[in-house]
């Protein structure tokens, strides 16, 4: 741990508040995303993708495991990642606005998948370079699992693009209807500034370009067209959410809620 | 205080002491052979402190297996023993040892064979070998099996379905 950026952050009560804001959104992100792809247990359209998808939910759970352990600890008010996961309600969480979309077919969620995990792969990258080398640790391991969803969901892109006249336009479609989440993705706010200032995260403007070649690559292989670029009504991020995520929450949250408290 | 030599040989018992708690998912490979045990030392208190590493970082088994290493430390009389997780540097299938390939493979599951993850397409599946007959025509079955670091193959020569141990 590098005492050069440790020790303001504990000095500076806003300082230490925008840490553990990044460390929420990143984990909330990946845990809703988790939560959602488990939806498919049980109903993808085959047993490989069925596992797969599992496969991938407990990767992401995982990650927002480690993700809001530490969280909590920097926050310091007593809160363990299952006070973060279960006792908070939809304006607290800050999760990226994408991952909470519903699921809708599965070239949709593929769709969702694709943009996030191309999105992880750049900013779990970049925070292998961490000054907080345990927030480094953390995306150092998350990127490796985040390659081979990525290249799951890369694949089933250019399979389902590049496929049938029916599966094209369903994919065209999911992308016409989620693109208009993406620009959240590199919105850097004061929590971003801050942690780019400590050399804490990187710099999103350095990311943006990456994602977006990387993007732009697959859609050329699924012949997939890149929609245009929408003004940015939801943040959150910041909190601020689509109606979907209490619904998920009450479907998430519900033993906890009902038993305040139960251990199993 | 503890003599070097003395305190180096006591560690080496609690490394014999965990190469006996096996992996609950492949239960032929030991924790040891998994690669995830990343130090055993003790403090200047004397205290013992054991490194685990997880493999995925949503694996089911991690907490089944913390809960076996501590087990095995108490019922050694360690106690007091300081269980710690380690996550740099991550977990890669390349951490296995030659010996855990060798157990992999015996028990009939392919040890992973690609060093390096691409990170694209997922239609270009590693070659592997069929742990059984050693054909290496074989073709992958599902990219995803029965735990998060298996996948699925098929011998093409023994017509045998068998497990692949996964490259991360």
């Amino acid at each position: 741990m590098s005492a050069r950026t440790r020790a303001p952050n504990e000095r500076d009560p806003a300082q230490q508040e925008a840490h553990f804001r990044y460390v929420v959104r990143l984990g909330d992100t990946s845990l809703v995303l988790g939560q959602r792809l488990g939806e498919w247990v049980g109903h993808a359209p085959a047993l490989e993708e069925d596992l797969g998808l599992a496969n991938f939910a407990l990767d992401l759970i995982g990650q927002a495991r480690l993700l809001l352990t530490y969280a909590g600890e920097l926050e310091g008010r007593g809160r363990d990642e299952d006070a973060l996961a279960f006792l908070r309600d939809a304006p607290e969480f800050a999760n990226l606005t994408l991952a909470e979309q519903p699921n809708g077919d599965f070239g949709h969620t593929i769709v969702r998948q694709w943009l996030l995990d191309t999105w992880q792969l750049e900013i779990y990258a970049g925070l292998q370079e961490s000054a907080d080398t345990r927030l480094g640790a953390i995306a150092a391991k998350a990127l490796r699992e985040t390659r081979y969803h990525q290249r799951f969901s890369s694949g089933w892109l250019i399979r389902l693009g590049d496929g049938t006249e029916e599966s094209h336009d369903r994919v065209q479609a999911a992308l016409d209807s989620l693109w208009r989440f993406t620009a959240e993705l590199f919105a850097a706010d004061d929590v971003d500034e801050r942690m780019r200032a400590a050399a804490i995260a990187p710099a999103l403007t350095e990311l943006a370009p990456r994602w977006s070649a990387r993007i732009d690559e697959d859609l050329r292989a699924a012949t997939l067209e890149r929609p245009a670029a929408r003004p940015y009504p939801w943040h959150g991020r910041r909190g601020v959410h689509t109606e979907h995520l209490g619904h998920m929450l009450s479907d998430m949250q519900h033993l906890q809620r009902t038993y305040p408290g139960v251990r199993w | 205080m503890i003599e070097p030599v003395a305190a180096a040989g006591r560690e080496q018992l609690i490394w014999a002491l965990l190469a006996e708690v096996p992996d609950p998912e492949i239960p032929v490979l030991s924790i040891v052979d998994l690669g995830i045990v990343r130090h055993v030392r003790r403090d200047p208190d004397g205290r013992l402190h054991v490194g685990l590493t997880p493999t995925y970082s949503g694996c089911p088994a991690t907490e089944v297996i913390r809960v076996a290493v501590r087990a095995a430390l108490d019922a050694a009389g360690l106690a007091d023993a300081v269980l710690e997780e380690v996550l740099s540097p991550p977990w890669t299938s390349e951490w296995l040892t030659e010996a855990g390939r060798t157990k992999l493979k015996a028990f009939g599951i392919a040890p992973p064979e690609e060093p390096v993850l691409s990170p694209r397409r997922l239609w270009h599946a590693p070659l592997v070998t069929c742990p059984r007959c050693g054909s290496r025509v074989t073709e992958r079955v599902s990219e995803f099996g029965s735990t998060p670091c298996k996948a699925h193959y098929r011998c093409r020569a023994c017509q045998e379905p068998f497990d692949y141990f996964k490259c991360l």
